[in-house]
């Protein structure tokens, strides 16, 4: 009786072993995978860099975004002021600090409602096909039909500007790609047979969509809203420089590029510095994206 | 005969509207299963065994579609139903195991969470340890080694035999009245076939579970089954208790499908097989379907189809050699 159970012990161990090697294993490829695509550690970097200044925005900026000072009216970068000051004679430099949250708040957000939003109607969609898929397809080619950013500034005029407005006009601008994508995806999975056991298990359509198709949907959704991003965040800024977005003196990207255009041949700084920053996390992001694809693609793992 | 039955169809038809016509899948099919019996369903490869398996669970999918006839379990007509009504019985009265047990099992979950998934879906209250314990309770009656270690493994780190036996405790673990087995062992090695069978015989006797039994694996009938019903394009040509069946088969389709059985006795002669070709099912059926093909055929059997004839011992066959024209032709 003890040998067989010392022997099982010592398999299990065994097995415990061989797993979390494995894991760990999965883990050092993701990272040697990183390593080797220097785009992405640029991308990678960028963001880490935009999530560090807004997190200690205060610690950072060396005035506070909103602090006038009068008599240094459009004074070009110095030892004092990094980017410059604006018509108002605010510190340029802070308020890219202070808008780094903004931006991201606006990113975030809008992947937080256009992912769950455009995969629910997607997942739907695919899932029960005819009348419903009909619907539900056509509608978001309502969507697809109008550029993104005129849709969300189609919107953003009708809700008023804001950023909380704009953040709802980009993300109804922005759900349908995911609708599709959920609904490509939904159509492969429906299919299998494990879907059918769970049918003869008794599953309700509800659990079946929930449990078992949507968990399938998330990694190609995942890709996809790190892609959009940049064009998020872009959007967000065309709407603060439209006027539709954040409104003075909320220290919004592109809302201080369309504060100096007045400017723009005397006092460059004004509009260029924060174009600038928008330019550097846009890229950061779809360098990040386009990386987190191509990690998570298995054909590259085999090599 | 005083047995109770617990599944009894009638008169079953199931179409599918395709591209060319409506396929008549099921042209009225009718048997019943007794408490704690096990029927085998046999017959070549679309002659609609796994359509009555569908269509018994109510899960024909379109284009496919119910047409007529009576499912009754346990008194009630299956067929009205609501869906919801229905929904409550899949798994937790009835359940089917599946053909290809790897591609059954979801691939991105643990198996243990799987099997403790049907006992969630009939009881919401339950909490996943105590589901989590259960499935691995009932990997322990299934005789599988470390069940705990096997409960955490994802279908793909199981063999086929190991995966059969997952998507059997999956089906079984909520103790279902009746059991719908399709091809339970087709797809599996034939070393583990005869495994896999021993312990799905075992697990149904502890549960006291009836079985309708897909199969077109003659051996497999013969094992496992109490009484076989042996269907041709679409219908039910004879049915009765297993032994009987295949040491006197009534039914000129039921001997011609004995007969393909290689014979160990006689090692060199070529194979039998059944000239002709399955019927198309695009039109019901106005004569008998198996005429063509039948060496007994004569005058009556492209008249209309036959009837089924009661031969005793729960025994009937559709076949007009079998009634007023008994011993007519050769």
């Amino acid at each position: 009786m003890n040998a067989p159970s010392a022997s099982s012990k010592l398999d299990r161990s065994d097995a415990r072993r061989h797993r979390s090697d494995a894991r760990r294993q999965y883990w050092c490829d993701t990272f040697t995978l990183w390593r080797r695509n220097k785009l992405m550690v640029v991308g990678t970097f960028i963001i880490l860099v935009l999530l560090v200044v807004a997190a200690a925005a205060p610690l950072l900026a060396t005035q506070g975004p909103f602090d006038q000072i009068s008599k240094d009216r459009l004074i070009p970068p110095s030892a004092q002021y990094w980017f410059g000051t604006d018509s108002l004679g605010r510190d340029i430099y802070s308020r890219v600090v202070y808008g780094s949250r903004v931006t991201l708040l606006i990113a975030l957000l809008v992947a937080a409602i256009s992912t769950p939003l455009g995969m629910a109607i997607g997942v739907l969609s695919g899932y029960f096909g005819g009348a419903v898929d009909e619907f539900l397809m056509r509608t978001s080619d309502v969507f697809l039909a109008f550029p993104k950013l005129i849709l969300a500034v189609a919107f953003a005029a009708a809700l008023g500007p804001g950023v909380e407005n704009a953040i709802i006009a980009i993300s109804v601008a922005n759900w349908p790609s995911y609708a599709r994508l959920a609904r490509a995806e939904t159509l492969t999975v429906k299919n299998n047979e494990y879907i059918q056991a769970m049918r003869v298990l008794g599953a309700s359509n509800l659990r079946i969509m929930i449990g078992h198709i949507t968990p399938m949907c998330l990694s190609s959704i995942i890709v996809r809203m790190s892609l959009d991003m940049g064009a998020i965040i872009l959007t967000a800024a065309g709407l603060g420089f439209l006027g539709l977005g954040a409104q003075p003196p909320t220290p919004e990207w592109g809302l201080m590029v369309s504060d100096g255009r007045d400017f723009l041949v005397d006092q460059w700084w004004v509009s260029t510095l924060p174009g600038i920053a928008i330019l550097i996390v846009v890229v950061g992001f779809n360098l990040l994206g386009d990386g987190i694809r191509d990690i998570l693609d298995p054909h590259q793992r085999q090599n | 005969m005083a047995a109770e039955q617990l599944l009894s169809v009638k008169d079953l038809r199931v179409n599918f509207h395709t591209l060319r016509g409506v396929v008549h899948a099921l042209q009225g099919v009718s048997f019943h299963i007794n408490r704690q019996e096990t029927l085998g369903l046999v017959g070549e490869t679309g002659c609609g065994k796994s359509v009555t398996a569908r269509a018994v669970l109510r899960l024909v999918v379109a284009p496919g579609e119910i047409a007529g006839g009576e499912v009754h379990f346990e008194g009630r007509n299956l067929l009205g139903l609501t869906e919801v009504e229905m929904r409550t019985l899949r798994g937790s009265q009835i359940s089917m195991i599946m053909q290809e047990p790897k591609m059954s099992l979801n691939p991105v979950i643990r198996v243990g969470r799987q099997v403790g998934e049907t006992l969630r879906i009939h009881d919401p209250s339950m909490s996943k340890k105590i589901a989590a314990q259960q499935a691995v309770d009932m990997l322990a009656q299934l005789g599988i080694p470390d069940p705990k270690r096997v409960a955490r493994r994802y279908p793909h780190e199981l063999s086929g035999g190991m995966a059969q036996r997952i998507m059997i405790a999956m089906m079984l673990v909520t103790r279902p009245k009746l059991l719908i087995a399709d091809e339970p062992t087709s797809a599996l090695d034939v070393t583990i076939q005869a495994q896999i069978l021993e312990l799905m015989n075992r697990l149904i006797q502890e549960i006291q579970t009836s079985v309708l039994m897909i199969t077109h694996d003659l051996g497999v009938m013969a094992e496992s089954c109490d009484r076989v019903a042996v269907m041709y394009a679409g219908q039910i040509v004879e049915i009765g208790p297993v032994r009987d069946v295949l040491k006197d088969p009534r039914h000129p389709y039921t001997q011609g499908l004995l007969k393909t059985l290689p014979d160990k006795a006689h090692p060199d002669e070529p194979l039998y097989s059944i000239k002709g070709a399955v019927p198309t099912l695009l039109s019901a059926h106005k004569a008998c379907g198996f005429a063509p093909r039948c060496a007994h055929r004569f005058k009556p059997c492209d008249e209309a189809p036959p009837p089924m004839h009661a031969l005793g011992n729960g025994r009937r066959a559709a076949c007009y050699l079998l009634g007023d024209y008994a011993g007519v032709p050769g």
